[in-house]
């Protein structure tokens, strides 16, 4: 497949010390990406290498078909927004709009009406002489967008974008940063440690880690198809389980948890599981509590946190594992002696992998 | 050639640079003291531990600059603690006036203290009336004298730097100790002290340099009694330059041995806060007995701080040859300002001082920009090695580069890079811009370091060139800092006395020679209107280096 924005087998290493370690990637044309990962997973080094500011060890950055690895990020034609804006202080609202058009040779009223188009975009038209200190956090974070689109930049590149705001304006500015970017239709990189954010703005989410790119898909593939134990902890609530696959069953397979057996239906595209050692990523929502019987991990409830009607209840089971289960929020006590089964009818919320796998 | 070849390049140039004019110059020194007429030799350094006057003049400058440290921070300690802790009346006004030694360069707070506590002071003979006696009261001369000067004008390190490191102390702390059962001596001796420990050591060792590298007072006032930097300029007037390279290499030793004792301490530095919370109120004082008396001693310590300033704005109006006995003169003019602007004998100085001082700024200022654009933050080879080159004449007594400049300008030898220079223009200009460097290097890559790398960044993701980036965005932003830095260096070497009176030429006089000879002269008032001059331009760099950091 080739993409509008191609990221080919990019290494990077500082002081031997590997960031980015062969990530490929591609985007389509006007497409959203999120990367999404912990801190050090190399996502701000990836974002840093599409922008020019570190050269890889190996690998490409293709852009419509042309090599801009060794492009100078004068010349690259990406717009970025910084974690802190990196808002000209010393230039009103305006110059620092102007500031890319001017590079590329825009004067006279073409400026001025470029530059005003560019702030009406992002709702601050008329704000053309305010100084930066006078404006608010959510405000500096729309004119460092308007700065980096106005010179209609090929690649978008966003770095922890709402990061500075605080957590009530967060919400608001990712549906306007959405809205705005899907308006303009341009090819985003977005690097975020916030599932909702990396959820809500991108259209595919890519999760990091070491360096290494772990599993790209919608957020709905994401959650139901963990490609591996860290995309499945990372993303959202769960549990891990050391289990023993017995073998195959009529709808999945069959697997031993301690003493008990549970027939647990396999996540669709993922491949057979050999008979063996396996780790089990169980979501707490596939868990359901029983009383104490057979077919039931036997377990004692630990701790409880009430969301919204229902609960998560902490329960250790005499194996000595953790696990999360939610259920109504009386459904029992902290102390209570409880049964746990797999509550799905249909697939999901359980994952079997390899033992071994990370 | 990519970026970074050509940074490396122009990173090489400045180190060359540096090197040529701070570190070899001092290594000629090094190797004249041990080099004589007949080849190497280890004879002046056997001459000169061999002579007690030696041992006694590096003893002198060694205890001189001890006391003054213990004199400036019994001063400076309580008053900042005064101001700083308590809420006074006019405490506003005083804890700025507190401040002003600072505005007299070091020949005219001299100059000053000679016309009021002199053998013909006002204060002398003020006292000498008082008293009904025959002579002076006092005589200003030798280590009293000296050290009165020292802690007049030093105190004023202990003081600010005590303040600093007042106000970046969290109040929380003092309301933490306060709410763990802590009285006000408990709190001071186990909190606020402790805070202030780094700011202390790093006003001592300023302090310290200062006063081994003083020049001045031990020149007027000393009379007999040496101190290193004086020995070395009688002893160069003697001839016996080889023995001066000795002498200088001792006080060179002296000063870098006090840098490396006084290591890890630091100079309180505004703009990067440390702290978290708030900084701490004031105290108010409610007694009203206390607050009169305190106000009291306060304004009593204001007026003697200010009466060398007022005093030498007198001196400036008095006539030549109209004051001899009397208390107060006895008739004023402006005509000693005017000989300043038309007088072309006495403009001299005024101009001459003014563009060497401008030039070695200007150099100053480009060398220490264009180190820390390359340096700072980036992965450069030798940046370090280029910081500690910038910072070193800070550590080295102006004497000691006089001395160094001196011998390394007076031989021609280009394949060696020494050039004949002394008794030329340039010598001056040459020998302020060595100096200048640490005050200009240290405010500029202070600037550089704050600021944010992103910006750049922005600015390449936007287009624009390197070029465009310095010049719209990188100097605007730098420009404080390049002002502080510039005016600083400005106001040194336009007041500056140790290293011209060793290469001046008649031609190139600067300010300070003038008021040396215009005093030998007993043309007082004359000598009185430079100082004001001189002192109106340091206070206002200091006004506008306040406006700023109170504005930002």
């Amino acid at each position: 497949m080739t993409g509008f924005l191609q990221l080919d087998g990019l290494v990077k290493r500082f002081d031997g010390v590997i960031a980015v370690d062969r990530l490929s990637l591609s985007l389509a044309r006007g497409e959203m990406v999120a990367l999404l990962g912990p801190s050090g997973s190399g996502k701000t080094t990836t974002l840093r290498l599409l922008a020019g500011f570190e050269t890889p060890d190996s690998g490409r950055v293709l852009v419509d078909g042309e090599d801009v690895t060794r492009v100078e990020p004068v010349a690259r034609r990406f717009g970025m927004v910084f974690q802190h804006y990196a808002l000209f202080p010393h230039l009103d609202v305006g110059e620092n709009v102007a500031f890319g058009l001017q590079s590329l040779g825009v004067r006279g009223p073409d400026l001025a009406e470029r530059g005003a188009r560019a702030l009406e975009l992002v709702d601050l038209a008329g704000y053309e002489r305010r100084r930066i200190g006078q404006l608010s956090g959510g405000q500096q974070q729309r004119v460092a967008l308007a700065r980096a689109l106005a010179p209609e930049p090929r690649v978008l590149l966003l770095d922890e974008p709402l990061s500075n705001l605080d957590p009530t304006l967060r919400e608001r500015t990712r549906h306007e940063i959405r809205e705005l970017i899907h308006r303009v239709g341009i090819t985003t990189v977005l690097v975020t440690h916030e599932q909702d954010e990396a959820f809500e703005l991108g259209d595919r989410v890519a999760v990091l880690q070491g360096g290494r790119l772990e599993q790209v898909g919608s957020p709905d593939e994401l959650y139901t198809a963990p490609a591996n134990p860290f995309v499945g902890g990372f993303i959202g609530r769960s549990s891990t389980l050391e289990v023993s696959v017995l073998g195959a069953a009529p709808r999945g397979v069959r697997v031993a948890i301690g003493g008990v057996e549970w027939e647990i239906e396999v996540g669709p595209g993922r491949p057979p599981i050999r008979p063996g050692p396996a780790m089990m990523l169980v979501r707490p929502e596939a868990l359901r509590l029983t009383p104490p019987g057979p077919g039931a991990v036997p377990a004692t409830i630990t701790g409880r946190r009430f969301v919204g009607p229902s609960a998560l209840f902490q329960a250790v089971t005499d194996q000595g594992a953790e696990l999360e289960v939610a259920a109504p929020a009386h459904a029992v006590e902290p102390g209570a002696r409880v049964g746990i089964m797999p509550s799905r009818r249909e697939g999901g919320g359980i994952h079997l992998f390899p033992a071994g796998e990370t | 050639m990519t970026a970074d070849r050509r940074r490396q390049i122009v990173g090489a140039a400045i180190l060359v640079l540096l090197l040529w004019l701070v570190v070899y110059p001092l290594l000629l020194v090094l190797v004249e003291g041990i080099h004589g007429p007949n080849g190497w030799t280890l004879d002046f350094v056997r001459l000169f531990l061999h002579r007690p006057t030696e041992w006694r003049a590096l003893w002198g400058s060694l205890w001189i600059s001890l006391v003054s440290v213990v004199l400036a921070a019994l001063i400076g300690i309580p008053l900042a603690l005064l101001f700083g802790r308590y809420d006074l009346p006019g405490g506003r006004v005083l804890s700025g006036l507190v401040a002003l030694p600072a505005v007299l360069p070091p020949l005219v707070g001299v100059l000053a203290f000679l016309f009021l506590y002199g053998e013909s002071g006002f204060v002398s003979l003020l006292v000498q009336r008082m008293l009904g006696l025959e002579e002076p009261p006092w005589r200003l001369q030798g280590a009293g004298a000296i050290l009165l000067v020292h802690a007049y004008s030093m105190y004023v390190y202990f003081y600010l730097f005590t303040r600093a490191a007042l106000s970046s102390l969290d109040a929380s702390l003092l309301e933490a100790a306060a709410s763990l059962g802590a009285g006000r001596w408990r709190t001071l001796r186990q909190v606020v002290l402790p805070h202030l420990y780094p700011a202390l050591g790093g006003a001592a060792l300023l302090t310290f340099m200062t006063s081994l590298a003083s020049f001045s007072a031990p020149y007027i006032f000393g009379g007999g009694f040496r101190v290193m930097t004086t020995q070395i300029v009688a002893t160069r007037l003697n001839g016996e330059n080889e023995l001066a390279m000795v002498e200088t290499i001792s006080l060179a030793f002296v000063a870098l041995l006090a840098l490396w004792l006084l290591r890890g301490t630091r100079t309180p530095d505004s703009s990067a806060g440390g702290r978290k919370g708030s900084g701490p109120t004031r105290v108010p004082v409610r007694r009203p007995a206390v607050r009169i008396a305190l106000a009291a001693v306060a304004w009593g310590l204001a007026a003697f701080l200010l009466l060398p300033h007022l005093t030498l704005l007198l001196v400036s109006f008095v006539p030549l040859g109209t004051w001899t006995t009397e208390p107060l003169p006895p008739a004023y003019t402006l005509q000693n300002y005017l000989a300043l602007v038309t007088d072309p004998v006495r403009s001299r100085p005024l101009v001459n001082s003014l563009w060497l001082a401008s030039a070695a700024t200007a150099a100053a200022v480009g060398i220490a920009l264009l180190a820390g654009l390359l340096s700072v933050g980036r992965r450069v080879r030798g940046a370090r090695v280029v910081e500690g080159l910038l910072a070193l004449p800070w550590a080295v007594p102006g004497t000691v580069f006089a001395i160094a400049i001196a011998t390394a300008f007076s031989v021609r030898a280009p394949w060696a890079g020494r050039f004949i220079l002394v008794g030329t223009i340039w010598i001056l200009p040459l020998a302020y811009l060595v100096r200048n460097l640490p005050i200009t290097s240290r405010a500029i890559l202070a600037g550089v370091r704050a600021l944010d790398p992103s910006l750049d960044e922005a600015a390449a993701t936007l287009g624009a060139s390197r070029w465009r980036t310095l010049r719209r965005v990188t100097l605007p932003l730098l420009r404080p800092a390049l002002l502080a830095g510039a005016s600083l260096a400005f106001v040194t070497a336009f007041g500056d006395f140790v290293t011209s009176i060793m290469l001046y030429t008649y031609d190139t006089r600067p300010i300070s020679m003038e008021i040396l000879s215009s005093l030998r002269q007993s043309d007082v008032g004359v000598a009185a209107a430079y100082g004001v001059v001189l002192m109106l331009v340091s206070a206002a760099v200091f006004a506008l280096g306040a406006e700023r950091g109170g504005g930002g």
